[in-house]
C-alpha cells in the first residue's frame, strides 16, 4: 500500500506506567511506557551446607527477609566453638532475601528488578492509552507485509541495493556504506550474504526468497514452529515471497524502491497461529506524489483480471492472471477435490490451480 | 425433560479455525446425523464473540434442514414438530485451547501421574516441573515466570509422606508469581494434589498470591494413582475461570444444555466409551496443521498425550526438524532433492492453507504424516505406561524375567482398533492411502480394524455421551465411524518370498476370499462385508497373536479399503539401498492401488 493509515498497540507484557499521553506525537525511539520485571530468583540451601536441620535454620541467618544483600555478603553462617569450623554461606547475587523457609532448609534471593522499556516503534500520534500496560500508536504511511522473518524490531534507513527484483543480492553488492541501514535484495540472498551483512552492521535484509538450509546454518537450528522475532543473529531478515529463490513481487520493490533513502521501521516477527502476525516494513510519511492516506481497502474476493502469484508446486512462483473462477469443485491432479481458478500466463498459456495455491498480488 | 425423551440434538465443537454443527435426530430406535454446517470460530477480533460462529453454524444447519432451531441468538428447546431441539451441547477448543502447567516432586512418578491428570481433562502441557527434572532452581522458577498457563497442577508426595519437594515447589511457585494467560489482573488457579500432610503449609504459601484449589492427592500411594478428583477440579476449573476470560464463553455457558467440554476431552470420552462397549483396545489419532493427539485403551486403561507440535501445515517443519530429513526421504518412491524438500516443507508452514496439486506432492504430505504419527506414537507410548516405582513381588520364575516398573501399556499385537480423523487421514483422495500411513506409521501386528472419523465427529459425540450414550454410540456406529478394514500383518522375519502365511475370510454376506502371503509383499483384497471370520495359519516363526505358528480364528471387519495383508514382517524396517527401497515402495504403492498411476 503507498500510504495506509496503519495502527500499532504498544503493551507491556505486566503492569507498569504509560510514558506517553493521548494525542501526543512519538518518534520510533520514544519509549512510551515502562515497567519493571521483578529480578531473578536463585535458591541457597542454607541447612544442607550448614549441616542443619531445616528448623533450625532461622537461628543461623545473618540476614532475613527483605533484607538487602549484595553479591558475596555473607548471609547465614554457624557459630562453632572452634573457628575452624565456622562456615559462612555468601549471597551468589546481589539482591534482597525474598524467603527463609523453616520446611525445606532454603533462602530464596531475589536480583533487583530491571526495567522493560517499550518503545514507540513507529513515528506517529497516540489515539489510545491503555492504564497501566500502554498505548496504540497511529500512523500514516508505507507499509508493506513480508511472508516470513526472523529477529525483532529494528529501524533504519531503506538502501535498495540491487537493480531489479529478480536479481540475486550478493556479497558483493554489500558495502561499509550499508551500516545501520535496511538493505533491499531482489529474488535471493544466500548465507555468504546475510553473514557479510552482519559483519557490515547492517540492521535489516529484506528480500525475496531464502534457503532454508541457509537459515538453519544461520541460527544453528531447524525453526520447527513459525513463531519468530527474538532470534538473535545480528539482523533482521524478512523475506517476501518464500523459501526457494523468488524474485520480489515487481509491485513490493517498486514501492521499497519509491522509498529508497528515507528511515522505515522493520520488524521480523512472525506468527502463523492463532492473532497471526506478518514481518512488516513502515515507512512513515507520504511518499512522493501522494497526498492522502487510506484505511486499508483490501476487497477480499478474487475477480477475473487480478494478478496472483502461484505459492505452490508444481508452478511456485509464478505470476498470472485470472482467467475465470470455475464455481464447482474440480478434481485436481492429486485426485483431491478442490475449487480452482485458471490462470493465463504470460506466454498465453493458461492453467488451473487450486484457490487455495494462489496469492492475489497487489496492482 | 429426562434423557429418555431426548429426539433432536444440536451440537457444537468450536475449533480454532472452524465452528462446526451437527444436527442428531432419532428416528424410529436409533438416533442418526442427519445434517451439519460449519462457521468460522469467531473468538479473535474483530468479532471476539464464539456465539457468533456458533449462531452462523447452526443457522447453516436449519436452512439445510428446515428446521427452526434459533429463536434470535437463543435455541427453542423442547423440539417440537420441526421447530426447536431437545438439548444444546458443545465443545471448545479455540484460543489456543486449555494450557496448563503441572508439577511433581520426582518426574518419574508424581510429576508423570500429574501430566497424565492433566492430558486425560484434554488440556496441552507446557511443562512438567519436578524436583529432580534436571534444571536449576531458579531456571525452574524463570521457567514458571515465562509461562502463561491458564492454570497449573501442583502435586508430590504420597500421603503421610515427606512434605520437603512438594513446598519446595510451592515456594517457587510463589516466588516466581506467575499471571495467567487470559485475565493478567486475575489470581492464577492452582490445583493441589500432592501429600495431604501439607495442605497447611501449601495454603499458607499460595493462599494469597493464587486461586488455590486443594483436592485429593493423585497419587496417594506408590502403587495408586488418582486422577479423577483432580481432573474434575481442573473441568471445573476450566468452565469457571478460563471459559469466563474468553470471549463470549459466558454467553455460550447460558446456551448449552449440558457443561462444555475441552475438545480432546470429549474425544477422550467417546474413545473410552467405543473400547468398553466392544471390550476392544484402541488407538485414537487426531492429526491436524498444528497437533496431533493421541488417545488409547488398553486393557480398560485410558491414555491421552498431545503432541503439541507435531502437525501438517504449522508445524510441519518441526516433525521435519524430529524426525529428521532422512527419515522423511525415506517413505517417498522417487528421488528429490534435499534443498527443494526443505523449502517446500518450509512453505507449507509458512503458506499453511495451501493444499497438494500433483501426486508427488501429495506423497511428500503423506511421508511427513507418516512420520508425525510416528513420533506422537512413540511419545504416547512413553507415557502410557504402568506406574513407575511401585515395588513388584517376584516369584523365583519372573526373576529369570526381569520386567521394569513403569512398562507401556500399549501392545500393537494386542491392538483391536485404530481410528484416524484430521484432514491427511480423513480426506485422502483415495482412502487406500489413509490406512497406509496409518499402518506404516503405527505397524500393527496379528489382526487391527482400522476406521477414519470422516468429518471429526467424536468431539459432539463425547459431550453428547455425557447425557445420552445411547445416543452417541448408535451416531458413531452408523454415521461418524467410515470403516476402512482390517488390517493382517504376521509378526516375525523371513526371506523375501518365503510363504508366511495362508488365509482365509467369510464374510456374513456369505462371500469368501483365501489365499497365501509371502514374505515382502503387500496384498490388497477389496473385501466389503461389515462383518466376517478369518482363519489364519502363519507358519513357524510368524505370529497372529496366537503364538508362533499358531492357527488363529477371529472375527473382522471389511470395509471401504478391504483386507490389507502386510507381509512386510515386524519389526518392519525399508531397505537400506535407496533403488531396492524405491522399488519396494513402488511395488506396495501399487499392490495397494494407492496413487494414479
Amino acid at each position: 500500500m503507498p500510504c495506509t493509515v496503519l495502527r500499532k498497540k504498544r503493551l507491556l507484557p505486566i503492569p507498569g506506567k504509560v510514558l506517553a499521553a493521548m494525542g501526543q506525537q512519538v518518534g520510533a525511539m520514544d519509549v512510551v511506557a515502562q515497567t519493571e520485571l521483578p529480578g531473578k530468583v536463585f535458591s541457597v540451601n542454607v541447612a544442607n551446607r550448614l549441616a542443619v536441620g531445616p528448623e533450625e535454620i532461622k537461628n543461623f541467618m545473618v540476614k532475613n527477609e527483605g533484607d538487602a544483600v549484595k553479591k558475596g555478603e555473607i548471609i547465614a553462617e554457624n557459630k562453632p566453638f572452634l573457628k575452624w569450623f565456622k562456615t559462612s554461606i555468601e549471597s551468589p547475587v546481589e539482591g534482597t532475601v525474598e524467603s527463609v523457609s523453616p520446611v525445606t532448609g532454603q533462602v530464596l534471593l531475589r536480583e533487583p528488578p530491571k526495567v522493560l522499556p517499550i518503545k514507540s516503534y513507529v513515528k506517529g500520534s497516540i489515539v489510545e492509552v491503555v492504564p497501566e500496560f500502554g498505548v496504540t500508536v497511529e500512523a500514516e504511511g508505507t507499509f508493506i507485509q513480508g511472508i516470513f522473518g526472523v529477529g525483532g524490531e529494528t529501524n533504519g534507513e531503506i538502501a535498495v541495493a540491487v537493480s531489479s527484483p529478480d536479481e540475486e543480492l550478493t556479497a558483493e553488492a554489500l558495502s561499509e556504506g550499508h551500516r545501520g541501514k535496511i538493505v533491499v535484495g531482489g529474488k535471493h540472498a544466500g548465507l555468504a550474504t546475510i553473514k557479510r551483512a552482519v559483519e557490515l552492521g547492517v540492521n535489516a535484509i529484506v528480500v525475496g526468497g531464502i534457503h532454508d538450509r541457509d537459515l538453519r546454518q544461520l541460527l544453528g537450528y531447524d525453526i520447527g514452529v513459525a513463531v519468530t522475532g527474538t532470534e538473535k543473529i545480528g539482523l533482521t531478515l524478512i523475506v517476501t515471497e518464500g523459501f526457494g529463490m523468488i524474485p520480489m513481487a515487481e509491485y513490493t520493490f517498486k514501492l521499497l524502491s519509491s522509498r529508497n533513502g528515507e528511515h522505515a521501521s522493520v520488524s521480523g516477527a512472525t506468527q502463523i497461529r492463532a492473532g497471526v502476525m506478518r514481518p512488516e516494513i513502515i515507512v512513515p510519511g507520504y511518499p512522493k506524489n501522494v497526498s492522502e492516506c487510506k484505511k486499508d481497502q483490501g476487497r477480499g474476493w478474487i475477480e477475473p483480471g487480478d494478478p496472483i502469484r502461484i505459492i505452490r508446486e508444481p508452478h511456485f512462483g509464478v505470476i498470472g492472471t485470472v482467467k475465470s473462477l470455475p464455481p464447482e469443485l474440480t478434481v485436481i491432479g492429486s485426485e483431491s477435490h478442490a475449487r480452482v481458478l485458471e490462470v493465463s500466463l504470460e506466454g498465453g498459456e493458461v492453467i488451473v490451480v487450486p484457490r487455495a495455491n494462489i496469492e492475489v498480488l497487489e496492482k | 425433560m429426562s434423557k429418555k425423551d431426548l429426539e433432536v440434538i444440536i451440537a457444537t465443537d468450536c475449533g480454532s479455525t472452524t465452528t462446526k454443527a451437527i444436527l442428531i435426530e432419532k428416528k424410529g430406535d436409533t438416533y442418526r446425523q442427519t445434517f451439519r454446517g460449519e462457521a468460522p470460530t469467531t473468538v479473535e477480533a474483530p468479532f471476539e464473540d464464539v456465539t457468533k460462529g456458533v449462531l452462523n453454524a447452526i443457522t447453516e444447519v436449519e436452512e439445510l434442514s428446515g428446521r427452526r432451531i434459533l429463536d434470535g441468538e437463543k435455541i427453542l428447546t423442547p423440539n417440537e414438530g420441526k421447530t426447536g431441539v431437545d438439548i444444546y451441547v458443545s465443545t471448545s477448543s479455540a484460543g489456543g485451547g486449555l494450557q496448563m502447567m503441572v508439577a511433581g516432586a520426582v518426574k518419574a512418578m508424581t510429576g508423570e501421574s500429574a501430566q497424565r491428570c492433566a492430558l486425560g481433562a484434554g488440556a496441552i502441557v507446557m511443562d512438567v516441573l519436578a524436583s529432580n527434572d534436571g534444571r536449576a532452581d531458579h531456571e525452574k522458577i524463570e521457567r514458571i515466570r515465562q509461562l502463561r498457563p491458564d492454570m497449573m497442577l501442583l502435586s508430590g508426595g504420597t500421603d503421610g509422606g515427606t512434605v520437603t519437594h512438594v513446598v519446595e515447589l510451592a515456594q517457587f511457585l510463589k516466588a516466581a508469581d506467575p499471571k495467567p494467560r487470559l485475565g493478567a489482573s486475575y489470581k492464577l488457579p492452582v490445583i493441589y494434589a500432592g501429600n495431604n500432610k501439607a495442605h497447611g503449609q501449601i495454603k499458607e504459601i499460595l493462599g494469597d498470591r493464587t486461586a488455590l484449589i486443594i483436592t485429593e492427592n493423585l497419587r496417594p500411594s506408590l502403587e495408586r494413582e488418582n486422577l479423577m478428583p483432580a481432573r474434575h477440579k481442573i473441568h471445573d476449573i476450566f468452565l469457571e475461570h478460563v471459559m469466563q476470560q474468553a470471549p463470549g464463553y459466558p454467553r455460550l455457558m447460558k446456551m448449552v444444555g449440558a457443561p462444555i467440554m475441552p475438545t480432546p476431552a470429549a474425544v477422550g470420552t467417546m474413545t473410552e466409551k467405543f473400547a468398553k462397549a466392544n471390550n476392544f483396545n484402541v488407538l485414537a489419532v487426531d492429526i491436524g496443521g498444528a497437533t496431533t493427539d493421541v488417545f488409547s485403551v488398553f486393557e480398560g486403561v485410558f491414555n491421552r498425550t498431545v503432541s503439541a507440535n507435531l502437525g501438517m501445515s504449522y508445524s510441519i517443519s518441526n516433525v521435519m526438524a524430529e524426525a529428521g530429513l532422512p527419515n522423511i526421504l525415506r517413505w517417498l518412491p522417487f528421488d528429490i532433492d534435499e534443498q527443494d524438500l526443505r523449502n517446500r516443507l518450509k512453505n507449507k508452514m509458512i503458506r499453511p492453507t495451501t493444499i497438494p496439486q500433483t501426486v508427488e506432492d501429495l506423497q511428500v504430505e503423506h511421508a511427513v504424516s507418516r512420520e508425525a504419527l510416528r513420533l506422537a506414537f512413540d511419545q504416547h507410548k512413553a507415557l502410557a505406561v504402568g506406574l513407575k516405582g511401585v515395588q513388584q513381588e517376584r516369584s523365583i520364575s519372573d526373576a529369570f524375567e526381569q520386567t521394569a516398573s513403569g512398562q507401556s501399556l500399549i501392545n500393537v499385537m494386542r491392538l483391536d482398533y485404530v481410528i484416524g480423523s484430521g484432514g491427511i487421514l480423513a480426506h485422502s483422495p483415495r482412502r487406500t492411502q489413509s490406512m497406509m500411513m496409518m499402518i506404516d506409521a503405527y505397524q500393527p501386528e496379528g489382526i487391527t480394524r482400522m476406521a477414519v472419523d470422516s468429518i471429526f465427529m467424536m468431539p459432539h459425540l463425547g459431550v453428547l455421551a455425557q447425557i445420552s450414550e445411547k445416543a452417541a454410540l448408535d451416531v458413531f456406529y452408523n454415521d461418524c465411524l467410515v470403516r476402512l478394514g482390517t488390517c493382517l500383518a504376521p509378526k516375525g522375519l523371513a526371506k523375501e518370498g518365503q510363504k508366511i502365511m495362508e488365509w482365509e475370510v467369510t464374510g456374513s454376506d456369505g462371500s469368501r476370499q483365501a489365499g497365501e502371503l509371502r514374505f515382502g509383499e503387500m496384498v490388497h483384497v477389496p473385501f466389503g462385508a461389515p462383518k466376517a471370520k478369518l482363519v489364519a495359519k502363519p507358519v513357524k516363526g510368524f505370529d497372529m497373536g496366537a503364538g508362533s505358528g499358531n492357527r488363529v480364528e477371529a472375527d473382522i471387519e471389511g470395509g471401504v479399503v478391504g483386507l490389507v495383508l502386510d507381509g512386510r514382517g515386524r519389526p518392519f524396517t525399508l531397505a537400506k539401498d535407496p533403488s531396492k527401497r524405491r522399488d519396494d515402495l513402488n511395488k506396495w504403492y501399487k499392490a495397494m492401488g494407492m496413487y494414479p498411476v
